[in-house]
């Protein structure tokens, strides 16, 4: 009975240590995502670089791709950029943009200066696309299967552990 | 007088354990505040008289209604309502648009959990991820009386002699300090 009345408050202690040592390590920022599992929005968006060509949803079935969420005002997008060309190198994976609530100009710049890693852009202007993929702190990724679900969302700038630790390892298990 | 002070101490231990719960009611930020997250360099900012098309002030202060329970996920703590964020500007026009088309408010929240979570919701849904966030808040003061009354009629059992004696009681008071220092603790 003795040893009980020391133990309880104890117990409860190291609850609520256990509680604010695991707050910690949560950023407030990486909401997960619902869609996570879920088919993707459908879209059909122009090409940053060639206006007259429209890319669907539909049309990228059948492979596992990326969609990398990207804007030249995005001043992570920056950081995260060079990664992106590097991993682009490996051939991987197709690789799409979605230059989001952006003007043309800027961004085909923003892109002949800093390189290209993108099969196509998509040119996203009014950010409703955006909107469809919840995207709210640019850059965010998206790795989409074959049959067009959404398998995995990165909130804010990839970086080469990502790429190499989830993404890589993900990419082999989808298309294994 | 001991037994006295020990329950005060206690019942003020219960009101701070249910603390957090009030909190949680706390309103947002007013919308006067757009400094706070202006450091953050990926967002941007538009005016706020820029896009509120008032032309039905009917449709905005639905729209409002609306808005000001969603959270504006990039400057979060504050709602979609008032918050300055290019995003937030782009889902209340989302947001009037659906309204204009006829769609009802679960209709429109429906649209914002399926694309950024319940996270969005000021008032969580009741879940069973979300049921501790919902009862914490009733039990927690529940367990705190409930021991707070096992010790009180524990202690109303006991005989007189099982406690501490009391100075003030004991002796006579006036040849007495007020205090001593030990005897209280």
């Amino acid at each position: 009975m003795k040893v009980l009345k020391f133990l309880i408050p104890l117990a409860i202690f190291f609850t609520l240590v256990g509680f604010l040592f695991k707050g910690l390590y949560l950023d407030p920022r990486e909401v997960p995502s619902p869609l996570i599992d879920k088919p993707a929005p459908e879209f059909a968006l122009t090409q940053l670089d060639k206006p007259e060509q429209t890319i669907r949803r539909a049309d990228l079935l059948g492979k596992v791709w990326m969609l990398n969420v990207w804007a030249s005002w995005c001043e992570a997008c920056r950081e995260e950029h060079p990664h992106i060309v590097e991993f682009a190198r490996l051939k991987a994976l197709p690789i799409y943009g979605l230059d989001y609530k952006d003007q043309r100009e800027p961004a085909e710049q923003w892109l002949a200066e800093r390189g290209n890693p993108y099969d196509a852009s998509l040119f996203d202007a009014s950010g409703r696309v955006g909107i469809d993929f919840g995207v709210y702190g640019v850059p965010e990724t998206f790795i989409i299967d074959k049959q067009g679900v959404i398998r995995f969302k990165q909130i804010g700038a990839l970086t080469p552990e990502v790429l190499a630790g989830t993404v890589l390892p993900l990419l082999r298990k989808l298309n294994g | 007088m001991v037994d006295a002070r020990r329950f005060l101490a206690a019942a003020l231990l219960a009101l701070a354990v249910s603390m957090p719960a009030l909190a949680a009611d706390a309103t947002p930020v007013p919308a006067s505040a757009p400094s706070a997250s202006a450091t953050d360099a990926t967002v941007k900012f538009e005016a706020p008289t820029a896009t509120l098309t008032a032309a039905d002030p009917a449709l905005e202060a639905r729209m409002l209604a609306i808005t000001g329970e969603l959270r504006c996920l990039v400057c979060q703590n504050q709602t979609i309502a008032d918050s300055h964020a290019d995003l937030a500007v782009d889902l209340r026009q989302q947001v009037r648009e659906m309204l204009q088309r006829g769609q009802t408010p679960d209709q429109i929240r429906r649209y914002m959990t399926d694309r950024y979570g319940d996270f969005i919701l000021y008032r969580p849904p009741l879940k069973a991820t979300t049921a501790v966030l919902w009862f914490a808040p009733v039990v927690l003061p529940v367990i705190a009386l409930a021991a707070l009354v096992i010790v009180i009629r524990r202690r109303a059992r006991m005989a007189d002699d099982e406690f501490e004696p009391e100075p003030m009681l004991d002796d006579d008071a006036a040849a007495q300090p007020l205090a001593r220092p030990g005897t209280l603790a």
